[in-house]
């Protein structure tokens, strides 16, 4: 049994002029546990609506979303979430009480959860800036406080919403490499969300590939059979990178002519 | 080593100070030559009364009255304002409920319920409280639920998913993020404050900085005037300055700018 299975999920938006909008139809995947799952598509096609289904922030309007085999009815400590930009740290708190906060909300000792969040910190590279604020730091080690937030949770399931697409190219190819090994320590189960053909080859297992909206749902999946340190240059990278370039050529020329 | 301490120290204080300096004697000059009156005292003699005045007392008590009326105002209708500006923010039934009130009691200005406060209260300290707390509430209320609304989805969104309860949400997340909004609505309020018991001192008080000016008009006591003056400006800057410092205390990590 799949751990995630979205069974014909639609989701309607009622705009503010009454005029509807259904973002996905028919949408149907499953995600195993342990797996690395990208979900790709040119932009407005659908991808953080499916994620907020999951996460439980939105209801499906029809069609259902399991987890475990149970329908997802509410946001739950089983689904962490890594957004996409960084208005979702707490700007008053410091870096380590930012990743202590889902333990202090579960009553966990401070001792406890103070030496469990600085061991995700370190995890994620930050060791040394725990007492700083969020506006005291780069915008890569905000991401890497939102991973270390969602990760010493220890949920099931590791939600990602384009958490690198604000980063300089640099960083973004650093944190990939981090992001990589770490899942491959935690063998959490993720569901990340990137528009960028290069990221979703380079760390995803499986990647769906999402048409144009309206009524998105996936066009096509690709399995990419490779493991640990995959390289650019790889001569199978760039046929994956093909393989996905082809799939969705056509989706992002239809959302481009849709927009105008 | 010490000529940079002095120079920052400089760099904090040394435009207010001069700012000040300026201020005094261009009043100075402007009394003396310009419109040289006994309507128009030159601060020293401004200065000398005042000193006087302290010497004495009255102007200490005069001072306490105000002060202590826009304290007890102050807070009182923060306490009130806080509360329903969070549940205004918080639950749409709550702000379809009370925004009539709101929206239409604050374009009431608190100068115009003096009359009503007096008839109802007297005017004893229950009046100036009453308008105090009037003038106070609905800037706060406004403010915090401003502050609530301005909350972005996404750090409600994360708790949710950290496993947060909803009163956990509104205790860690809510509330703080609002803190900000909530204490310059309280700074606003505290400004509007000294407007609302000076004015209602005026019309009805024995005692107070606002009486002082009304005495001052009917016994011709102009320097007394001034005084009172003089004393609002540097009150109502000192507090000013007390709250920007402690919101800067106590606060700071709450907003970016303070
Ligand atoms: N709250 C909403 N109300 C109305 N329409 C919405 C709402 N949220 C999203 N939409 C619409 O649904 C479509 C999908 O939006 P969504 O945010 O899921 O896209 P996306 O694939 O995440 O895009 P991007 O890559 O730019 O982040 C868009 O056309 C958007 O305009
Ligand atoms: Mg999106």
């Amino acid at each position: 049994m799949p751990l995630v299975s979205f069974h014909d999920v639609q989701k309607t938006y009622r705009s503010l002029q009454g005029v509807d909008y259904m973002a996905v139809e028919h949408f149907s995947v499953e995600i195993e546990a342990g797996e690395f799952f990208c979900l790709l598509g040119p932009s407005g096609c659908g991808k953080t609506t499916v994620l907020k289904m999951l996460a439980g922030f939105e209801a499906p309007t029809a069609g259902q979303i399991l987890m475990d085999g149970r329908p997802v009815t509410g946001a739950s400590r089983d689904r962490g979430v890594v957004f996409q930009g960084d208005d979702s740290l707490y700007g008053w708190l410091t870096a380590v009480e930012n990743v202590e906060f889902g333990l202090r909300m579960q009553h966990v000792r401070k001792t406890e959860r103070r030496e469990r969040a600085m061991r995700y910190l370190e995890l994620v590279g930050l060791n040394g800036q725990e007492q700083k604020y969020p506006a005291e730091l780069s915008g890569g080690m905000k991401q890497r406080i939102q991973i270390a937030r969602a990760l010493v949770n220890e949920p099931k399931m590791l939600l990602m919403d384009e958490p690198f697409a604000a980063l300089d190219a640099q960083t973004r190819s650093l944190m990939q490499i981090e992001l990589a090994s770490i899942w491959q320590t935690t063998r959490t189960t993720v569901l990340f969300i990137t528009h960028d053909i290069d990221e979703a080859v380079t760390l995803g297992k499986r990647i769906g590939v999402m048409r144009a909206g309206p009524r998105s749902q996936v066009k096509g999946m690709v399995e990419v059979a490779l493991d640990g340190a995959r390289s650019r240059t790889d001569d199978v990278f760039l046929r994956y990178y093909k393989q996905v370039y082809e799939m969705i050529r056509d989706e992002v020329a239809k959302s481009i002519a849709r927009a105008e | 080593m010490h000529s940079r301490r002095l120079r920052r120290l400089w760099s904090v204080y040394g435009g207010y100070a001069l700012g000040f300096v300026s201020l005094f004697l261009i009043w100075q000059l402007a009394s003396l030559y310009v419109v040289s009156s006994v309507l128009f005292p030159p601060p020293t003699v401004v200065f000398r009364k005042g000193v006087l005045l302290v010497r004495n007392g009255v102007l200490l008590e005069h001072l306490s009255a105000s002060l202590q009326r826009i304290m007890a105002g102050f807070i009182a209708g923060s306490l009130l304002g806080i509360p329903i500006g969070l549940a205004m923010g918080s639950f749409r039934p709550v702000r379809k409920l009370l925004e009539p009130y709101t929206e239409f009691l604050r374009f009431i200005p608190s100068v115009a319920m003096i009359t009503v406060a007096v008839i109802w209260f007297g005017i004893g300290e229950a009046s100036k409280i009453f308008l105090i707390i009037y003038t106070t509430i609905f800037i706060v209320i406004l403010n915090t639920a401003a502050g609530v609304s301005a909350i972005a989805p996404n750090k409600i969104r994360a708790a949710q998913a950290l496993g947060a309860t909803r009163a956990q949400i509104f205790v860690h997340v809510a509330l703080p993020a609002t803190l900000p909004y909530i204490l310059t609505g309280m700074r606003l309020a505290m400004a509007n404050s000294f407007t609302t018991i000076v004015a209602a001192e005026l019309i009805a008080a024995n005692e107070g900085l606002g009486k002082m000016l009304w005495d001052g008009r009917l016994f011709m006591l102009v320097d007394d005037i001034f005084v009172s003056l003089v004393t609002l400006g540097l009150l109502g800057f000192a507090v000013d300055r007390m709250f920007r410092w402690s919101i800067y205390a106590f606060a700071g990590k709450y907003s970016p700018a303070t």
